[in-house]
């Protein structure tokens, strides 16, 4: 795997705030990675330092192996950016808007119009090509956006909360696209929206106060949670309270609780000691014993459990 | 110079697009013909030049121009898009040029659009043109200082309206610096090559041999490096902002 990012103990201290704190991570080739922590953790302020905007207090970023710091330009030219609320000009059309980053990045003529049809059509954003974009909704200004973070097929994105504000279906359309780009680029996604990853991510990496406090694939995070293999299954409420000391009796079993009980039957969630396999071990015992299982599930964990124990007092 | 083309073209173009830029252009044409005609006696003095059309427009400018200089950098910051145009792949210089350019070529449009007084005074007699072309190009040169004191003004700062009184403010210093009540402030203490080499930054003393259509390699070279000095401080300006 090609490794195309490349952050080594980023810092960066405004003043008495340390914004970021020794962040160091690479993305390769291929790779969503999902940047993710709460607000005020200083995901803006680090794809600031990856892309030029903010000089790093030390440490050291690089594109494609070009140093940021000290090869701006290069750097810069393979990097397409969404800043955070993705700003645009808004006496602009979206169409001499993208003319205007185009011809910045040394696109012109020919070429350019066929970069600008491609990112138009990759985003929707034919039909107000013309409008001026400070008459466009949200969405559509998120999108504009993002057609210029592409224009230039950028081996890089660097994408900071891509759909934050956005509805339902935006926020799917904008995953969608991150999706389907993700082939041939590394790609960084910041969030604070957990259901981003497992629609998008291959990689997370948490932040919290400045510090990266987990970087590891959605499963292995998802396995860190108390839930995870958890078993939920229902009974028949009259033996219920029989079942969950059948299941107590098991030693890979930490604790029993009772959920919720619905028409006369109780929902019930067993938590494994270390994240050990129960469903069989469950199923077997209680049909031992006679009691009917209606229903039985594994639970694959919570990110947001694990993501509120790493975080924890984190956020600003 | 592709990127400064770039810039310059959406610079001006983002003029043209509010209607602040027709107000100014109007707003300048009216107060340049009401000063010339009311204070300069431009009929009464009986003579076929502009000088008195001329004089006045220092003191147009020193509130007219830092008003065009003052959204260059304030706007971009107040509205988040220095994000964008600092993470594409240009030097700052040539996103400062660019932005001069712009706004100079702005206030020249304005400036060139006072043609109806030369059609009038050639009309009215037989003027020296060429000493009215010198007094355009000093005219306009001095908005180009003007600009580039206020485009370091809007650098320092995302509120348009402090961008305006301070770059208003030391194109003021710039103005006045030959005149006795700011000579008189460092001539108690200064050096005497000190108090002249202030009063040599006065840009009234070089405009109103302009005005004249007098162009002199001195007053050339003091402007020329007043706009690069700024130019280069605004760039610093610009970078700091980023090291913070
Ligand atoms: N320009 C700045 N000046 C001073 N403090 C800043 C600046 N930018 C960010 N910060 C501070 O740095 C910390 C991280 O902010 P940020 O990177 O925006 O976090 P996130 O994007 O994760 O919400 C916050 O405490 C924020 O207040
Ligand atoms: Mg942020």
């Amino acid at each position: 795997m090609q490794e195309m990012v490349r952050l080594e103990r980023l810092t960066k201290r405004f003043g008495a705030v340390q914004a970021v704190d020794g962040v160091s991570f690479s993305v390769a080739r291929g790779e969503v990675l999902g940047f993710l922590g709460p607000n005020g953790a200083g995901k803006s302020t680090t794809m600031r330092m990856l892309t030029g905007f903010v000089l790093p207090t030390s440490g050291t970023a690089r594109v494609m192996g070009f140093d940021v710091v000290r090869e701006p330009r290069r750097a810069k030219e393979r990097i397409g950016y969404l800043p955070e609320g993705a700003p645009s000009y808004g006496d602009m059309s979206p169409l001499g808007f993208l003319r205007f980053v185009g011809e910045m990045r040394g696109i012109h003529g020919k070429e350019l119009a066929r970069r600008i049809g491609v990112a138009f059509e990759r985003t929707g954003l034919e039909e107000v090509a013309n409008r001026p974009i400070e008459t466009l909704s949200k969405g559509f200004r998120r999108r504009v956006g993002l057609a210029q973070a592409i224009l230039h097929d950028p081996p890089v994105l660097v994408l900071d909360e891509p759909t934050d504000g956005l509805d339902p279906n935006q926020k799917h359309e904008v995953r969608k696209l991150v999706r389907e780009m993700s082939r041939d680029k590394a790609i960084i996604v910041s969030t604070h929206i957990l259901e981003e990853v497992d629609a998008v991510c291959d990689r997370v990496v948490i932040i919290a106060r400045g510090r990266i406090v987990a970087d590891a694939r959605p499963e292995e995070l998802e396995r860190r949670s108390p839930t995870h293999n958890a078993v939920r299954l229902t009974v028949d409420r009259e033996r219920a309270t029989e079942a969950m000391d059948a299941i107590r009796t098991l030693n890979t079993v930490r604790e029993v609780r009772r959920l919720e009980e619905v028409n006369g039957v109780a929902t019930l969630l067993a938590l494994p000691v270390d994240g050990a396999d129960l469903g069989a071990q469950v199923s077997q015992l209680l049909y031992g014993r006679g009691i009917r299982i209606e229903r039985l599930a594994v639970e694959r964990g919570r990110l947001d459990d694990v993501f509120r124990e790493l975080t924890q007092g984190g956020s600003a | 110079m592709d990127i400064v083309r770039t810039v310059v073209r959406r610079e001006l173009a983002a003029y043209f697009t509010t209607p602040l830029a027709y107000v100014f252009i109007v707003i300048f044409l009216a107060l340049a013909g009401a000063f010339a005609f009311f204070l300069g006696g431009f009929f009464e003095r009986g003579q076929a030049d502009l000088e008195s059309f001329f004089v006045f427009h220092p003191w147009l400018y020193l509130f007219l121009v830092p008003a065009v200089a003052m959204r260059l950098w304030a706007e971009e910051r107040r509205t988040g898009t220095i994000e964008l145009l600092m993470t594409l792949p240009a030097s700052t210089f040539q996103i400062v040029l660019g932005k001069f350019l712009a706004a100079w070529i702005f206030t020249g449009i304005a400036l060139a659009l006072t043609f109806p007084f030369w059609l009038t005074v050639n009309y009215l007699g037989e003027p020296d043109n060429g000493v009215i072309l010198a007094a355009y190009l000093g005219s306009w040169a001095i908005a180009g200082a003007f600009i580039a004191i206020g485009a370091c003004a809007s650098a320092l700062t995302k509120n348009q309206v402090i961008a305006f009184v301070l770059g208003a403010a030391i194109c003021f210093l710039f103005l006045m610096s030959g005149v006795d009540l700011v000579l008189a402030a460092f001539r108690g203490w200064a050096p005497d090559w000190f108090v002249d080499l202030v009063a040599s930054f006065s840009l009234i003393t070089h405009f109103n041999e302009l005005a004249k259509g007098v162009i002199n390699a001195a007053t050339a070279v003091y402007l020329a490096t007043l706009v690069g000095v700024c130019l280069l401080v605004n760039t610093l300006i610009v970078d700091l902002e980023k090291a913070r």
